[in-house]
């Protein structure tokens, strides 16, 4: 049975979201059930087919994939996405970490007490502009080449263009001082299969409002 | 420049844990350098050492790695720890991140508010014997073989053995229900690299203490 994978998750983005992007890139099509009661949840776990109770999960090669890093380094790695040697690897691995912190961050943003949104909101700013950007800018202008590792695309850039995106939807302007992560960001939109799925009818979730916050919280009772 | 990995780090446990473990198990010796004051930490950030301004950091091959997991999966790669394919790293990666989730907690725990403590070991011993431990009790019984993952000593192995020798720390009956970890806890004990590691001198750290914690707050302090 080769079958499509089959992502389980919420119908929005939280962890699930890099693996929808990395499935997109790599021109893989993909089936969605979604969660959309506390009900559903409990039913797959009952099932037996959440390994730690837990989503994401995927239905790939014929494996219950959970644990999104998990997932995504094995789609990586299948849709040769992940270097090309250990040292490589290495590389997309460090970067891929430094923005999922980022995207973690933005990620809780709508989840936290509103009464410290606008100082969370100013640290995701700060963090973006000070630790992660510069780190990225600098590396595609050390080396001079389209994609961040081994000169192809991989798994580092669809991640950084995925926070980029998310950092932009916190503050439009937020690439104002980063001249090479604004060229980056046009070359890999425009790469077709990241293309199409940023185009209206992907299954590229929108951003998490405060409506779908009290669906969230109420799925996995927090 | 001796060519042994190099640690940059607290005197302590903290996220560096696991890497010395995994170092330790693959029976390869490093060194270390330890953090003891703010003016220490700023120093590395202003000598532009730390990729995201954070420790743990390893400088091994040629290479200034930062990111626990990045480094982790690096040297599993590199001591062919990391499973014979793409499956059985899955695997490792699967069961490894579950692991993580638990360490986490045990991480946060010296740093929570006292009227917290009680509630938050609660947590630790609720997680542990209904959501981790159960998964690996289980997988050990189906296949019968001695080590999770392809019938061959893994990070798997490693990470659970720390995760094991940790929780019964704070909760010492914790694998009464679980005779496969009790004997998967004594096998691993006894590997050679394993068994130097838990012996008094080795670079294995204490479990975290008051005196820790103060370090910690003041060295990170911003």
């Amino acid at each position: 049975m080769a079958g499509k994978p089959k992502l389980h998750y919420t119908k929005g983005r939280g962890k699930m979201e890099s693996i929808r992007w990395l499935l997109a890139a790599a021109g893989v099509e993909f089936e969605e059930e979604f969660i959309e009661t506390k009900e559903d949840l409990e039913k797959l776990r009952s099932d037996g087919v959440l390994l730690f109770q837990q989503v994401p999960m995927v239905e790939i090669d014929g494996m219950r994939m959970v644990q999104t890093r998990a997932i995504l380094c094995y789609i990586a790695a299948k849709y040769n996405l992940y270097g090309k040697d250990l040292k490589e690897r290495a590389w997309i691995d460090m970067y891929v970490e430094g923005t999922t912190d980022l995207m973690g961050m933005i990620m809780y943003f709508p989840f936290q007490p509103a009464d410290t949104k606008e100082k969370n909101l100013a640290l995701i700013i700060e963090r973006a502009t000070t630790r992660y950007f510069p780190v990225y800018e600098k590396a595609l202008k050390d080396h001079g080449q389209d994609y961040l590792v081994g000169n192809k695309l991989s798994w580092a850039d669809i991640h950084l263009l995925e926070a980029i995106l998310m950092a932009e939807e916190c503050k439009p302007d937020i690439l104002s001082a980063f001249p090479l992560l604004q060229a980056f960001k046009g070359r890999i939109s425009n790469i077709p299969t990241i293309k199409k799925f940023l185009q209206p009818g992907s299954q590229r979730k929108p951003p998490t409002d405060e409506k779908f916050v009290a669906v969230v919280k109420k799925i996995f009772n927090i | 420049m001796s060519g042994k990995p190099r640690l940059t780090y607290l005197n302590g446990r903290g996220r560096m844990e696991s890497i010395r473990w995994l170092l330790a198990a693959a029976g390869v010796e490093f060194e270390e350098v330890f953090l003891q004051t703010k003016e220490q930490y700023d120093k590395l950030i202003k000598d532009g050492l730390l990729l995201f301004q954070q420790v743990p950091l390893v400088e091994i091959d040629g290479m200034k790695m930062v990111q626990t997991r990045a480094i982790l999966s690096y040297i599993a790669g590199k001591y062919n720890l990391y499973g014979k394919d793409l499956k059985e790293r899955a695997l490792i990666d699967m069961y490894v991140e579950g692991i993580s989730d638990l360490m986490q907690m045990i991480l946060m725990f010296p740093f929570s508010p006292p009227d917290a403590k009680e509630k938050n070991l609660d947590s630790i011993k609720e997680k542990a014997t209904n959501r981790y431990f159960p998964v690996f009790e289980k997988v050990l019984k189906q296949h019968g073989q001695d080590f999770l993952v392809g019938n061959k000593f893994s990070w798997a192995d490693v990470q659970l053995i720390e995760a094991i020798l940790a929780v019964e720390e704070k909760i010492p009956a914790v694998l009464s229900g679980f005779p496969q970890l009790q004997a998967f806890k004594t096998k691993m004990s006894n590997m050679p690299t394993i068994k130097k590691f838990l012996q008094p001198g080795s670079p294995r750290k204490p479990p975290p203490d008051d005196h820790y914690v103060e370090t910690v707050m003041k060295v990170f302090k911003r």
